[in-house]
């Protein structure tokens, strides 16, 4: 026992002289710059910004490889203190915020099968293409929930995936997940949403889902430039937004075009595992 | 005759076959409308080539192959293209699809000859006809048959398997192809010997199936042409169990079967090869089994691609009950489908319909680590491992330990106490490192 124990503590006093010696002679000084810079980052390692996580950014930042405003998590006051801190000029950003172009929940769309398996839209779609009766829409499992590092989307009770624009940041990190591709970026100014993503002849759609875009062209005629057709779905042009919103979306019969929700809401808990097996 | 190898793993389910094995093939009546789907094969969809409101004859070509790995699509029967629009695929995908609306006259088109004399025929011209009668692996797979037939130089091809094993329970449509049409399995193996130049050729054909392989062997006899019978084990009829089972011969991880030297095709692929070469008709039908407790007259038929599996159910006599599961193909390789406007095409092998007494609804539990699927897997794999690795989306270490060589035989799943959907996960992680594999390949480019 004390053999034990003496041994380990020479073996600890000898090791700590090797690694002093070691930092003596070959240790770096932690840039200071980097981080200042990383204290300022969100530190959610969403990628946004296209490197490794947010400490990956602060070096490339400090190196003068990246610019301040290429972060999409940091608010426009945060990036100016970085680019402060660089003693660089700030460029112009455009703030985006990510929609699911889906409106049709559980008490809208219909289902076409009881869907009985792994709880991930990913995995869903690998059965049939997913329970749902359209093919494009939302399948309520939430990959894209589970993969938002500011847990900024909620998934309703009646299993519609549904982004809190007060706390989504933009990152994009929620838009690869979605198998269907129903979650885009759209400019912060966005006032008004199609809610729905098929391309389907309108009297397909509103068979499968009641709140189905059915290309009537009323928001067309309504919102001058504001919309447009695309096939026989109605898109709307982010670039040209109009005022205000709600006169617009009242015209829609299906409710499909929505005003942009901007309301603060509480964060949403996290959706359920996806080890868990959805039991629909 | 080889002994043959036993390979690690399997299972022994239920065969239910006998629901549907004494049913002979019967030819399906012709439909008033076929919706026949542009991608029923692995690879590149294929360019239409037929516009709407066109006249088509049976046969003539609907669109031609988009690349090397594809295969043209051929019109079920004579009429016009009465629209352009999309179906649900056998993958639950939306697809384009051409919508033939029958005149009743069921003409030929003409366009592809017999080749009467394709004994003394070059290879070459062989080769040719199987890719301009769009023939694809019919055992399930749908993986364009001309590929497999153009083994690169450097791969030189020296067994042929015919593969008549019919592993997966319930189905017997290629049971019924070797009791009914020996002639035209052995003449197709003969023509797929020649295009291949190869020294030997198998047919391979599970114990289960005496009958079947007494006619196969009987017509097989004098033409070089060997008839093995294998052991009844699932998945004996999988590609790579099936070369070690007759030659030895282990396919490398990541591997093909041309690696070692083999070419493996469905006795199926055989008579539609036949069938192109001696009749000139392109693959437009194919034998399906309609099976399952639920259907009123299990059996097999002769359907064009097309047919929805509405029309096939209808020929069965209906359902006595409600069925609570459909599958295109067999139960444990088969893919969940939920519509009945799904069509029939060239890799359905069958339509099985579950009672609700034969479907379980299940919550999965965790891992137990009892091993059962280690023991079970025919690939050598760790399903149990991987599942865990893919839940926590590390899709890189399921990489690493081999996802990528399931071949989604279900044994695994088959086994677990836990009653894991182990296949589902492994599907998934095999579509995610796909996604992986070209994002890196397209920024290795750039």
């Amino acid at each position: 026992m004390t053999g034990a124990i003496f041994v380990l503590t020479v073996m600890g006093l000898l090791l700590g002289l090797v690694i002093g010696i070691t930092v003596k002679f070959f240790g770096t000084e932690p840039d200071p710059k980097v981080e200042k810079i990383e204290a300022l980052l969100p530190n959610a390692n969403c990628g946004g910004c296209g490197f490794a996580g947010c400490s990956d950014f602060a070096r490339a930042l400090a190196g003068g490889k990246a610019e301040p405003n290429q972060c999409p998590s940091t608010n426009t006051e945060t990036a100016a203190q970085i680019a402060a801190l660089l003693g660089v000029a700030l460029g112009v950003r455009q703030p985006k915020v990510a929609v699911v172009l889906c409106g049709g929940d559980n008490t809208k769309a219909a289902k076409a099968a009881l869907y009985n398996g792994v709880n991930d839209c990913r995995a869903a779609t690998l059965v049939a293409g997913g329970a749902k009766a359209c093919l494009r829409g939302c399948l309520g499992l939430g990959a894209c929930a589970r993969a938002c590092p500011f847990k900024a989307i909620e998934i309703t009770g009646a299993s519609l995936a549904v982004v809190h624009a007060d706390v989504c940041t933009g990152c994009g990190k929620c838009v690869a997940t979605c198998p269907r591709k129903l979650i885009r970026l759209v400019p912060t100014s966005a006032t008004l949403h199609v809610l729905c993503s098929s391309p389907e002849k309108g009297a397909a759609k509103r068979k499968k889902c009641s709140a189905a875009c059915i290309g009537c062209q009323k928001c067309v005629k309504a919102a001058a430039g504001a919309v447009s057709m695309e096939g026989a779905l109605a898109r709307v042009n982010y670039d040209h937004q109009p005022s205000p919103p709600g006169a617009i979306a009242e015209v829609c019969p299906t409710h499909c075009l929505q005003p942009a929700l901007l309301d603060v809401t509480p964060v949403p808990t996290p959706a359920a595992s996806a080890s868990e097996v959805a039991h629909a | 005759m080889p002994d043959p190898w036993r390979f690690h793993g399997g299972v022994h389910p239920d065969d239910g076959k006998a629901l549907s094995a004494q049913g002979a093939i019967r030819k399906a009546p012709l439909l008033e409308k076929y919706l026949v789907p542009l991608q029923q094969h692995i690879g590149a969809p294929p360019k239409l080539v037929v516009a709407k409101k066109a006249t088509v004859r049976r046969g003539q070509v609907l669109a031609e192959p988009g690349g090397f790995v594809s295969a043209a699509i051929h019109s079920p029967t004579s009429g016009t293209v009465s629209d352009i629009t999309e179906c649900i695929g056998p993958g639950g995908s939306p697809i384009p699809a051409v919508e033939i609306t029958s005149d009743g006259q069921d003409t030929a088109d003409t366009c592809l000859e017999p080749i009467a004399d394709w004994e003394n025929a070059a290879p070459d011209v062989l080769k040719k006809r199987v890719g301009e009668a769009g023939i694809v692996g019919m055992g399930g797979a749908a993986f364009p048959t001309l590929v497999k037939l153009s083994p690169p130089l450097a791969k030189p091809i020296d067994t042929l398997i015919l593969n008549g094993a019919e592993c997966e329970p319930c189905l017997t449509a290629d049971y019924r192809l070797m009791l009914e049409m020996p002639d035209r399995v052995v003449a197709g193996a003969r023509i797929i010997t020649r295009i291949l130049g190869v020294k030997q050729t198998w047919i391979a054909i599970e114990a289960n199936k005496p009958d079947a392989e007494a006619c196969v062997r009987q017509k097989a006899e004098g033409t070089g042409i060997g008839v093995q019978s294998l052991r009844v084990r699932y998945p004996q009829g999988a590609e790579k169990q099936l070369i070690y089972a007759l030659t030895g011969r282990k396919v490398p991880a990541g591997g093909l079967p041309m690696d070692v030297g083999c070419v493996v095709q469905n006795v199926g692929t055989a008579v539609a090869i036949a069938e192109a070469v001696l009749d000139g008709k392109p693959l437009y039908e194919r034998v399906t089994t309609v099976t399952g407790t639920p259907v009123v007259n299990p059996g097999n038929w002769r359907f064009r691609v097309g047919t929805p599996f509405r029309a096939a159910l209808t020929l069965a006599g209906g359902v006595k009950e409600d069925p609570a599961k459909m599958i295109s193909g067999g139960p444990m390789m088969g893919l969940t489908v939920y519509s009945l406007d799904v069509s029939i095409v060239k890799s359905t092998s069958g339509i099985l319909l579950l009672g609700p007494s034969e479907v379980s609804q299940f919550r999965s539990g965790a891992c137990l680590h009892c091993g059962r699927c280690v023991d079970a897997c025919p690939m050598l794999l760790t399903p149990a491992t991987l599942s865990v690795q893919i839940e926590n989306e590390r899709f890189d270490l399921a990489e690493k330990w081999n996802a990528f060589d399931c071949i989604e035989c279900g044994c695994c799943a088959y086994v677990c106490p836990a009653k894991r959907p182990l296949v589902q996960h492994l599907r998934r992680a095999k579509a995610e490192i796909m996604v992986r594999r070209r994002a890196a390949q397209a920024a290795a480019k750039r």
